[in-house]
């Protein structure tokens, strides 16, 4: 069996895995790392969503062989070690960005890549079409739009924290 | 998903060998490919890793104002390329109406243009499928047709192709560089993708082993900048396939189309160039009237197939709006958010 080498959430790992086995699967079945979930397990539904080399991506539709040599970072390693939230997930807290949970690790690597890849401010239309491969059953997406809106602020060191 | 060797070659040549292989397939980003593997569409005994190939990633303009696109480029990195997107903001357009972010940040150049069609028959590996299974018949003829081609489909298939980055390449002359055991060749983009005829499972003029190395827009292409635009019709308003979209760029001088490009997509089993509705188009003034002539032309040919009519009015009001939308000029911001088709028209009522 082919043997991956990747970097997860700061912490090297070597493991083996079938030819077949998705990035989703080792983060989940090897390394226990059961934040991010799987909805659809076709890609639409976003919620396997965690970054790859800085990038977010589907861990559904992600080879866990075409990880190798890559720096992954799921929602467990996003906060601080002291617990200090990352601001886009403090800014899910203060705005009420969720309901059941599911889709919200998913949700949230996507807002943090799609607001570091727009330094510009983006408005209610540009989030609402950056966040399009994330469905969320519950929300009706308002709240999630405000948290992303309010979270660019931070994150651009345009405004503070919410406390 | 069936279990498969996994090979990443460090070279062009050995990608080729091992490409050559029967049962063997290209991986690039996956998009699309692991999909088919999970449902057992496709079932590939070996994949070749095309993602580490050096020399394939490059976005570079060519010395007379062309593009050389790598066909590892991801499909995020090309249409938020700034000198790209200024240059080809149709093309650009396009690649941000296609999927999502996270999809576009994988999907590649090559990868787009080799995707296989979203009839949900092909999907069905319970269901004939002529593409599928060479031979099998078309549970497509006989079933829900809604999304069938409208043009250039046979008695063996009727489904489309489905990107949304090849309708303007189609439209804007683009080149597929093509590497094989032979060496290199170029095919026009337009004569890429084959219709299905009595061999829908060819879809291409790809051989067995040979793999795209990159797809290059002429310089002619850039004088298009100032009037170009991509429309997509879907069935709810993102993350959607295409029902139907459209192309439309123009050269424009003194009040007068000097010259003007129209492709569609979702209607065929490749990108549609319109290239008898582009006539109509030549040295008129934009308006209209003229729109409305133009996507009649470029419908003239279309035959609905059970109960999709419907898609050839739809496709002529796409065609006409995105040739008004490209008239009123390339917005300001690029990349732009996907035109809606449901906005007004500049200049003219909802059409």
């Amino acid at each position: 069996m082919p043997q991956v080498s990747l970097t997860v959430n700061g912490k090297r790992h070597t493991v083996e895995v079938e030819t077949r086995t998705l990035l989703v699967e080792l983060l989940r079945e090897k390394l226990g790392l059961t934040g991010t979930h799987v909805g659809c397990d076709t890609s639409q539904c976003g919620a396997c969503v965690v970054h790859v080399d800085g990038t977010s991506v589907k861990s559904c539709t992600f080879l866990a062989v075409q990880a190798d040599g890559a720096s992954v970072t799921t929602i467990e390693g996003l906060a601080a070690a002291d617990g200090t939230l990352h601001p886009m997930q403090a800014a899910f807290r203060e705005h009420h960005a969720l309901q059941c949970g599911f889709c919200t690790p998913g949700m949230v690597m996507s807002a943090i890549d799609l607001v570091n890849s727009h330094k510009e401010r983006m408005s209610e239309a540009e989030i609402r079409h950056g966040l399009e491969g994330n469905l969320c059953r519950c929300t009706g997406y308002h709240n999630i739009v405000k948290a992303v809106a309010a979270a660019q602020e931070v994150m651009h060191g345009r405004a503070q924290a919410a406390e | 998903m069936n279990l498969f060797e996994y090979v990443r070659p460090a070279s062009l040549a050995e990608a080729i060998a091992a490409g050559a292989a029967p049962g063997a397939a290209f991986l690039a980003g996956g998009t699309n490919l692991l999909d088919l593997m999970k449902g057992g569409i496709a079932r590939p005994s070996r994949l070749v890793d095309l993602t580490r190939l050096p020399g394939l990633g490059a976005i570079e303009r060519g010395p007379e104002g062309g593009v050389r696109i790598g066909a590892l480029v991801r499909n995020a990195d090309l249409a938020h390329d700034p000198d790209f997107a200024q240059r080809f903001p149709a093309v650009a357009e396009a690649l941000l109406s296609g999927a999502s972010a996270q999809l576009r940040n994988a999907a590649t150049v090559g990868g787009n243009l080799m995707q296989r069609t979203r009839c949900a028959y092909f999907y069905d590996p319970a269901s004939a499928c002529n593409k599928r299974d060479a031979g099998a018949g078309c549970a497509a003829r006989g079933g829900e047709r809604r999304l069938a081609a409208v043009l250039g489909a046979s008695e063996q298939c009727i489904a489309t192709h489905a990107s949304d980055f090849c309708v303007p390449l189609a439209a804007l002359d683009a080149v597929v560089e093509i590497a094989g055991a032979a060496g290199t060749r170029e095919v026009a983009l337009e004569d890429f993708h084959l219709l299905p005829g009595a061999t829908p499972e060819r879809e291409s003029v790809l051989a067995p082993g040979e793999l795209i190395l990159a797809v290059r827009l002429p310089a002619a292409a850039a004088a298009f900048a100032r009037h170009a635009r991509y429309l997509k019709l879907r069935e709810r308003t993102s993350y959607a396939f295409a029902v139907v979209s459209a192309a439309a760029a123009l050269r424009i001088e003194a009040g007068a189309i000097v010259e003007g490009r129209i492709a569609l997509g979702g209607v065929a089993a490749k990108p549609w160039r319109a290239r008898g509705a582009e006539a109509v188009l030549s040295g008129q003034k934009p308006e209209r009237a003229l729109f409305r002539r133009a996507a009649e032309a470029a419908l003239a040919e279309a035959r609905p197939v059970g109960d999709n009519g419907f898609k050839i009015e739809l496709a002529r009001r796409i065609v006409a709006r995105a040739l008004a939308l490209a008239a009123a000029g390339t917005p300001a911001r690029l990349p732009a958010l996907p035109a809606s088709p449901f906005a007004p028209v500049p200049g003219g009522p909802h059409g």
